[in-house]
């Protein structure tokens, strides 16, 4: 058992250190292929051969974070059988799917279009080129929008069902998968994060040219169109973020729960802007729930449930399964501790299928799927001793979660303010703080980029399929040794080459620099 | 034939079509095993970026590979990838250290120097190609594991499929999957030459002998072809009759025979890659070897894949507990799915036609150093 904690424990950080080292490279592809794709096309359309240098030297940063970008993404796909293989058969049926739709619909374009871009230039058409950049941002595009349908299917596991002859999830409606409530919203989010981070990357590089007056024009260019990009993409980040606050609310309150530190719910529940958590709370005792806190009035309620008045759940009161509704009534939903009790009576219905199907006894299959049936939906719950085990890691997801609302807030203010100074006379664009702002937002964008990831994932532990299925049961028969080795392998080997990749970008910026960007 | 027998042999088919594909595309791969020489830089920059312009292809077709078999064979995936670790783990290493090396290799700041990027190329063309080759290697030889559904109701041990201790070590020393890893190898290093001689102008003038290195590993080749389809044919099985597994010798020669079109067809495309070979070895001119060894190996693995998953074969034995292994029937994934699956399958050809479009712009004209040196993405 201790084994198995230990294998499940370094698995987990395995696919979360892979996860987040690939989420580095990830929205800076999604966001410059966008960007060059603009570029490019303001170049076809004005003829203007400045614009096809400052495109090229766009895209070749593309190109040195495509490849890294690649080199970590693969993994992913394979540790679903190496480390979850458990997983792989339980919902198989229903995961395979989109990551099969998303190698042939996207990879392919990707790899097709992504060489012409680079290799095209002298050997196709202008057009052709164009249409293959738009190509490439499109592949890459699709490529986000099939891994976010398989990620937010577990979150959100519908249109399927549970098939006990074969110990395993089968898929029974294709588009509810696809288009599930969490999904959509989780494919915007993710992918206009990815504009805005992309945007405010071309802003922080435009900044330090203009902050060494180097290729000023080339820089002013870039920066209107990464601030426009940036700007777009951190709107429509926001609006979509209040669109997925408001599907956790509805699918996986217990991670709003976390993500605001909420114990004990009220109609009307604040927002903590500011605060320290009290390390010390636990589920059901009375100690309170923050050290300090700056609050906003009914935001919480307006937030998840887009009204004032509304009551938002905390940890103890799902675990208590209280929850009022639009009537402000209060109403039972299922406890944890029955809900423990229905997945542990699930499990027993599956053990007596199984005896029955031995037996060759159809009716009492039948009962027994029949009852499983009922209980199903909280098979996950049976893996569980008590409802403490449910409550995801609060103060990882709580700071995460503040981290990337105030960093992406104040990103939107720099980025604003680099929209209108890209319009202003460059003297205004010579000054040293707009440049500074502009530099240190890069770190910062990606902070915010992967405290928003962390919020998503660890805000939903244990669960690897939300109600269905925790980490400990997922696993693959591993010893941990193993894991903590590859582990280690990946941890230094994508340092490793993050290094050499920021290295390089450093090194290219700072040549080409030297010389005329737009030529 | 009931509707999921159907879609169980489809996707087997497709599963198959796309092994051969990505076979034959390892010839990135052999190439990159053939870098490390004493031909001009000149020549060796030549190599790496015709080389360079098609390794998303290959890589992008082991990546679909695995997303079709997770997709269509979830068993499989779950057995195999979880049960023989190392072994896929290997693989994987040598595929994320090449997916930055044709970009890093000779950029400025690139840390560690453009020799540890060739020897990241050489690593992945090497061991990619023989433990690719171990892994399908498994098909036919098997695997020590078991497989137990009901222990997903253990809370303290719910793996339900479980591999030997030494977790896919164990197969990469058989000396049969090694014998297959080594063909799969050879081949793509004959594959690679004859790349080569296709898509660049003239390697003559840097003293580079492509046409002796074609003969060379081709001969290696068919000498380990030889031998693997000795061992294959003389091979025992195990085949699912009845209700249980029973093992059958010579189980794949009698699967030959049983599903006899499968002989025209591999003689047929051993014979396109034998003639690719002896045409371009022995001729100074002949350019277009690779189409013929590149249509044979796709063939070739086709029916490979098909004599281990067709006529009720399993396609990973267990030796472990043969009545545990695996065949397309219990391993596959719903009729929905699959049927979904199918109908997503239909883009295949238009993602086959806009490839083939590209490259054939692309690619009207071998690549030469003028080309190279006037190119603003060189690797």
């Amino acid at each position: 058992m201790n084994d198995l904690i230990s294998t499940v424990d370094w698995s987990r950080a395995q696919f979360a250190l892979t996860a987040m080292y690939h989420w580095l490279f990830v929205p800076l592809t999604i966001g410059l292929s966008l960007v060059v794709a603009v570029m490019e096309s303001i170049y076809v359309r004005t003829g203007e051969e400045r614009w096809k240098g400052i495109t090229k030297f766009w895209m070749t940063l593309f190109g040195i974070n495509f490849a890294i970008g690649v080199a970590t993404g693969i993994i992913l796909e394979f540790e679903f059988g190496t480390n979850w293989s458990n997983y792989s058969w339980f919902v198989g049926d229903i995961f395979g799917a989109p990551l099969a739709i998303e190698g042939l619909f996207a990879f392919f374009m990707e790899a097709t279009f992504v060489a012409v871009m680079f290799f095209g230039w002298n050997k196709v058409s202008k057009r052709f080129h164009l249409t293959a950049t738009w190509l490439t941002a499109l592949g890459v595009t699709l490529s986000a929008l099939w891994i976010l349908v398989a990620n937010a299917w577990m979150q959100n596991p519908v249109g399927m069902s549970f098939d006990p002859a074969q110990m395993r999830n089968v898929m029974t409606d294709f588009w509810a998968v696809t288009f599930n409530e969490v999904s959509m919203n989780k494919f915007f989010h993710a992918v206009f994060s990815g504009w805005a981070l992309a945007g405010v990357f071309v802003i922080g590089i435009s900044s330090w040219l203009l902050w060494r007056k180097r290729n000023v024009q080339a820089a002013i260019s870039s920066m209107k169109v990464g601030a426009w990009v940036a700007a777009i993409g951190m709107i429509l980040t926001f609006w979509t973020g209040d669109g997925s606050a408001v599907a956790v609310a509805k699918v996986q309150p217990m991670k709003l729960a976390a993500m605001e530190g909420l114990y004990d719910g009220h109609s009307g529940e604040k927002l903590v802007g500011l605060g320290v958590l009290n390390s010390a709370k636990k589920p059901g005792d009375n100690e309170p729930e923050m050290l300090f806190e700056i609050s906003v009035p009914h935001g919480l309620s307006i937030l998840a449930r887009h009204d004032m008045n509304a009551f938002v759940p905390g940890i103890n009161d799902i675990i208590a399964g209280v929850d009022v509704n639009e009537q402000g009534d209060t109403i039972n939903t299922v406890s944890y501790a029955e809900r423990i009790e229905a997945g542990k009576r699930a499990h027993d219905q599956l053990r007596e299928y199984d005896k029955a199907r031995a037996a060759g006894d159809d009716s009492a299959m039948q009962a027994a799927a029949d009852s499983l049936a009922k209980d199903f939906k909280f098979f996950g719950y049976g893996y569980f001793s008590s409802p403490e085990d449910a409550v995801p890691p609060v103060a990882l997801t709580f700071y995460s979660f503040r981290v990337m609302v105030f960093g992406g807030s104040l990103l939107l203010l720099i980025i604003l303010i680099m929209v209108w100074a890209s319009y202003k006379k460059v003297s205004f664009l010579e000054r040293p703080w707009l440049h500074w702002a502009g530099m240190l937002s890069i770190p910062l964008v990606w902070i915010v980029s992967q405290a928003g990831w962390i919020v998503a994932e660890v805000g939903r532990q244990p669960w690897v399929i939300q109600d269905l299925m925790p980490t400990t049961a997922a696993i693959s028969d591993i010893p941990a040794s193993s894991v903590k080795l590859t582990f280690w392998i990946f941890a230094v080997l994508f340092t490793a080459l993050l290094a050499a990749e920021v290295s390089i970008m450093v090194k290219y910026i700072n040549h080409a620099s030297k010389g005329n960007i737009e030529k | 034939m009931t509707e999921l027998e159907l879609l169980q042999n489809y996707w087997w088919l497709l599963i198959a079509i796309l092994g051969g594909v990505l076979v034959f595309l390892l010839f990135v791969q052999g190439g990159q095993s053939m870098l490390y020489n004493d031909a001009p830089e000149a020549a060796r920059q030549l190599m790496v970026n015709s080389l360079g312009r098609k390794w998303e292809l290959t890589f992008t077709t082991l990546v679909v590979f695995g997303g079709a078999f997770f997709a269509s064979f979830p068993l499989f995936y779950s057995t195999s990838f979880g049960g023989a670790y190392w072994l896929w783990m290997l693989i994987l290493f040598s595929f994320v250290i090449q997916a930055v090396s044709y970009e890093y290799r000779r950029r400025r700041g690139n840390l560690y120097g453009t020799r540890t990027y060739d020897t990241f190329l050489f690593i992945n063309g090497f061991v990619g190609c023989v433990l690719l080759g171990v892994a399908v290697g498994t098909l036919f030889f098997g695997g020590e594991f078991t497989v137990e559904k009901t222990n997903i109701l253990n809370s303290a041990s719910p793996v339900i499929s479980r591999w030997a201790d030494t977790r896919g070590l164990e197969a990469i020393v058989s000396w049969r999957n090694l014998l297959l890893g080594l063909m799969v190898f050879f081949l793509a290093r004959t594959n690679a030459a004859l790349y080569f001689i296709n898509s660049i102008s003239d390697m003559k003038e840097f003293g580079v002998s492509l046409r002796s290195r074609v003969l060379i590993n081709g001969t290696v080749f068919a000498f380990l072809f030889i031998g693997f389809v000795v061992v294959l044919l003389r091979a025992h099985g195990l085949q699912y009759e009845n209700g249980s597994f029973v093992v059958v010798p010579h189980l794949y020669l009698k699967n030959f025979i049983t599903m006899w079109w499968f002989i025209p067809l591999f003689l047929g495309g051993t014979l396109c890659v034998l003639w690719g070979i002896y045409r371009s070895a022995f001729s100074a001119v002949y350019r277009k070897g690779i189409w013929w060894t590149g249509i044979g190996t796709v063939v070739v693995v086709i029916t490979l894949f098909c004599i281990a998953g067709y006529n009720n074969t399993a396609y990973l034995p267990s030796l472990t507990a043969p009545d545990d292994s695996l065949t397309i029937a219990n391993s596959s994934s719903s009729v929905f799915t699959l049927k979904v699956m199918a109908v997503v399958s239909l883009v295949i050809p238009v993602v086959i036609w806009y490839i083939w479009y590209v490259w054939s712009k692309m690619n009207n004209k071998p690549l030469t150093l003028r080309e190279l040196n006037n190119s603003d993405h060189q690797y």
